[in-house]
């Protein structure tokens, strides 16, 4: 590969370092939106046969192509701007939702050696990725000149900024674990299999994460931001065509962030659940994809983690109904926050005694 | 000019232009987004000198969530801008005090920073475990009590604001559960008479 790259390099010169980490970019973007097509086709097919239907199953072999087409109708609808609105801010809004939801991509690592940009603070890089995803929302509500779009916008953002503490609080006890905010060093910390993943020493703080990740992302049974039976569709309410799409693909995209750090701070990311599967010899036998570098190096699991957590989000939907305002602050404020804070301390005290390898 | 020059020179031309902005625009909610970009790229800034803790902690501090809780107050004023505006003669003297005052502690602090007498800054990348040290282990006093003391502020914002409506339709889950059948039901014998 560097061989073959090399003349490139040479030919470049001084662009090719932006060049080429423009295609590394392109490289994780494409497959992520893949996902995201994918996953409303996944959510769709699950919650149909989970009420006993069939689901999307007319474009393409078993609906295969119904994400596409989904897009290419998105895609040829015409978008109205509502009179009164912001204009500027209206058409930027969906941008903004969606950079921040793409941006934190950058700092996730796929495999021991497939991660874009492995920084220290990587932690607090998601973590204020994550949070800038909200002005989106908000100037979506309240560009759109629009009642009900402008109290969804409101009650997303406090919704958002409530759960965004217990998610941080939750992400100090990893980081307590791990003695380090690097993704790369977290998943580290966590070798030797299944029994030590930092979802046994931390569980309250995993549950407590993977919730509040459900009400970051406005999922159900947390949607009242879009609650259909009260203010129509929320914040975007007014949007139409492709600006829809765009929130639609920075929810999904959160979805799948939230899923993918889940599995790497809490279940092992690309380690094995038993580390003699580690072995990338071991998978081999696999036609095309078997021998070539990040799927032998245990890109599988993660992506197999990230899955399962998915269905998980997808079950909850299928299962659940909508929780109330108040009981939404209420389970963030007075249950979450004071669990995380205990376990947090019960955690460092744990740190002092003979005990303390357990919860490294 | 250097990759990280031409970098420097692009956050700091937007940097200075959001910050005007922030102050020469008209519309309040537009000003708060003034100031996120102004923000945003103060982080881009501090990231460039190696200091990434603190750029992540401005995004995640101050975008992330004081500048939510601005906007969000921002958007529901019902304030009428202009009639402020109109007062800005009798409010221009104390203003430029404070803008000359600001000014020339900024002025003394570059002379001093140009003059090299500043603290070198700590080596790129290690510098969250060097704040984490200096915060938690040689300043841990002063820094607890300021945590104190921000906790009283807090409280004390609460206590003084919170007020008690009566007029909510508050349920009582203890009370609703303690309900006996006398309570509510009545029996009354009611006897059929001639109409």
């Amino acid at each position: 590969m560097d061989a073959l790259l090399a003349p490139v390099q040479a030919f470049l010169g001084p662009a090719w370092l932006p060049l080429w980490t423009l295609a590394k970019i392109v490289a994780i973007a494409v497959p992520v939106i893949l996902c995201v097509a994918y996953l409303t086709y996944a959510e769709r097919k699950v919650i149909g046969y989970m009420q006993v239907r069939v689901g999307p199953n007319r474009v393409g072999p078993w609906g295969l192509l119904q994400p596409f087409a989904d897009v290419i109708k998105m895609l040829f609808k015409e978008i109205v701007v509502p009179s009164g609105a912001n204009r500027w801010l209206f058409f930027i809004a969906p941008m903004l939702s969606l950079a921040p939801a793409l941006a934190a991509w950058a700092v996730i690592p796929f495999t021991g050696t497939l991660v874009l940009a492995n920084i220290d603070a990587g932690l607090l890089y998601i973590l204020a990725m994550t949070s800038v995803g909200v002005y989106g929302i908000i100037l979506a509500g309240w560009a759109s000149n629009s009642k009900y779009a402008f109290l969804g916008c409101l009650r997303s953002a406090a919704q958002i900024v409530s759960y965004e503490i217990a998610m941080g609080f939750a992400l100090v006890g990893v980081l307590m674990s791990a003695n380090t905010l690097n993704l790369s060093g977290i998943v580290a910390g966590q070798e030797g299999g299944a029994a030590y993943w930092y979802v046994w020493p931390l569980f309250p703080l995993a549950a407590v994460y993977l919730i509040s990740g459900v009400a970051e992302t406005n999922r159900h049974p947390f949607d009242v931001a879009e609650g259909e039976s009260e203010i129509v569709a929320g914040f975007h309410v007014e949007y139409s065509g492709i600006t829809f799409a765009l929130f639609f693909l920075a929810e999904y995209m959160n979805m799948i962030l939230i899923a993918v750090l889940t599995a790497i701070m809490f279940f092992g990311g690309w380690l094995a659940p038993w580390p003699a599967l580690n072995d990338a010899r071991l998978w081999d036998w696999i036609p095309v994809v078997g021998g070539v570098a990040p799927f032998g190096d245990g890109f599988f699991w993660l992506a197999a983690k990230v899955a399962a957590v998915l269905l998980v989000f997808l079950w909850i939907r299928a299962t659940f109904p909508r929780y109330r305002y108040d009981q939404i602050m209420r389970l963030g404020w007075k249950v979450f926050i004071p669990i995380t804070l205990v376990w947090i301390v019960f955690v460092g005290a744990m740190m002092q005694t003979r005990y303390a390898p357990l919860f490294h | 000019m250097s990759f990280e020059s031409l970098l420097f020179y692009v956050f700091a031309a937007i940097l200075v232009f959001a910050a005007l902005r922030v102050v020469t625009t008209r519309n309040p909610v537009h000003a708060a987004l003034w100031l996120v970009l102004s923000f945003v790229t103060a982080a881009g800034l501090w990231l460039l000198l190696g200091a990434e803790f603190l750029a992540i902690a401005l995004v995640l501090v101050y975008v992330g969530a004081v500048m939510v809780l601005f906007l969000f107050v921002v958007m529901m004023l019902d304030v009428n801008f202009d009639a402020l505006r109109s007062r800005i003669r009798s409010h221009l003297p104390v203003a430029a005090v404070v803008g000359a005052v600001i000014l020339a502690e900024m002025a003394l602090l570059l002379v001093r920073a140009t003059r090299g007498a500043g603290t070198p800054p700590p080596a790129a990348g290690e510098n969250t475990r060097a704040l984490g040290r200096l915060l938690y282990v040689d300043y841990v006093y002063p820094f607890e009590i300021a945590a104190v003391i921000l906790l009283v502020a807090i409280v004390a914002a609460i206590a003084l604001t919170h007020r008690r409506r009566r007029d909510t339709k508050h349920q009582d889950p203890g009370r609703q559960a303690k309900v006996k059948r006398a309570d509510r039901v009545r029996l009354i014998d009611l006897r059929s008479g001639k109409p």
